[in-house]
């Protein structure tokens, strides 16, 4: 895909020659198909490095995107995508910042030249353009996926804290779809906890959980048998009534575990296993 | 070879694994512990595992058979202080270590056995004071 010298000397010469021109009309039709979500100021700055880097890369001879010499151009592709996507636009947006010169370009030739070679030439340069928003789009894809990725680790980290609300009780508010690596996160850190507070009793409470299916129900009762292998007892809270549907249609059993409908009634049941509510009740039995 | 040890406290006996078991450290441990049990008329049996990074099947059996060998000498057994990860793995390999007590340390181990003896002498107390009862009338 890579310009010959004598193209690329060429397309050195045009955008060289008319690079005012160039820019002007590029800095355009950005703007208009952007619609104002980016200043001019800044339009002209990004189009002005691109049309830098182009011309650099061309005077070096045949024009490559893979090649050493345009390690400056991808570098400013990369950066124009990684903005782009930062700041929201779509990808077509994005892909369209570069598709933008070659209208550019075929204006500048009908012009410019009449020349047999025109036609070539604009047919080598648009196919350099295409590779360049090819480019653009992958670096715009992978920036993407790295937001992604941040956010869920992100979120990983603050969905599951394990607090102590007894002496010896420990509770689990679940929030958010429960997935294989967040069970198993939850996981570790309630059977963790158990250990370093050497509670015997856990609740895990799925109010904030939208829905149970049958992965999600595998992976709590995973909990709960790993918390029974180590000596402590769960215990199920925050049932909502569309959710003790759902588990009885799909025919999920939770066997002899105690399910309770709320945080409050789990602690209850809880306390009287421990025989605190015994011990609260004898001093009103006396007075 | 190497042994594991046999301890005595109070009205139990401690035995904490430290050591990677073979078969001949497992068959040799239900010996001593079975010995122990008959020879000090413990009524409670507590298993340490906390140094054990590896539960496996072997083990698992382990454990399921002194726990039926000290059933038999009417002695409770309490497997205590296994790792998160090791519960993890077990449940991963869908192994249940079938009639088998656990508690978090060794200390809530003791509190289990004691509270499950008293539940055994509740049962006798619940008479005692009926007899006595009778007696006073």
């Amino acid at each position: 895909m890579a310009l010959s010298a004598e193209e690329s000397s060429r397309l050195t010469g045009l955008l060289d020659e008319h690079a005012e021109r160039i820019t002007n009309r590029w800095v355009e039709l950005l703007a208009a198909s952007l619609r104002g979500r980016l200043s001019q100021a800044e339009l002209r700055r990004q189009v002005q490095e691109l049309h830098h880097a182009m011309i650099e890369a061309a005077r070096s001879g045949g024009f490559d995107l893979e090649s050493e010499s345009a390690g400056e151009l991808r570098a400013v592709l990369a950066e124009l995508s990684r903005g782009r996507a930062r700041q929201g636009f779509t990808a077509t947006e994005t892909a369209t910042s570069v598709y933008a010169l070659k209208d550019v370009m075929l204006e500048v030739l009908e012009t410019d030249t009449t020349d047999a070679r025109t036609l070539r030439d604009y047919v080598a340069f648009s196919s350099l353009v295409d590779q360049m928003g090819l480019f653009t789009f992958e670096s715009f894809v992978r920036t993407r996926e790295s937001l992604i990725a941040d956010q869920a680790e992100q979120l990983l980290e603050l969905s599951t804290p394990v607090v102590k609300i007894w002496e010896g009780v420990v509770a689990v508010p679940l929030v958010g779809t429960l997935d294989s690596a967040r069970a198993q996160v939850v996981m570790e850190r309630l059977l963790q906890t158990l250990v370093d507070t050497s509670s015997p009793y856990a609740i895990i409470d799925i109010t904030g959980v939208p829905a149970v299916d049958t992965q999600v129900a595998q992976h709590i009762l995973k909990t709960v048998v790993a918390a029974r292998l180590m000596g402590a007892d769960c215990i199920i809270s925050g049932i909502r009534p569309q959710i003790a549907q759902t588990i009885v249609a799909l025919g999920i059993e939770f066997g002899d575990i105690a399910t309770k409908a709320s945080l409050a009634d789990a602690l209850r049941h809880v306390l009287r296993l421990t025989g605190v509510e015994a011990a609260r009740r004898q001093p009103r039995r006396e007075s | 070879m190497e042994r594991v040890p046999v301890l005595k406290i109070g009205d139990i006996l401690l035995v904490s694994i430290q050591v990677d078991m073979s078969d001949q450290t497992a068959v040799q441990l239900q010996e001593d512990l079975a010995e122990r049990i008959v020879a000090t008329g413990c009524h409670g049996v507590i298993i340490d595992i906390t140094a054990l990074a590896i539960v496996d099947s072997f083990v698992g059996r382990m454990l399921s058979t002194i726990a039926s060998i000290s059933r038999v000498l009417d002695a409770e057994t309490v497997v205590v202080g296994m790792r998160p990860a090791v519960a993890i793995t077990l449940v991963e390999l869908g192994l249940s270590l079938e009639g088998i007590r656990t508690a978090l340390n060794v200390e809530r181990g003791m509190e289990l056995i004691a509270a499950t003896r008293d539940d055994d002498h509740g049962y006798d107390d619940a008479d005692e004071p009926g007899d006595q009862s009778t007696d006073t009338r």
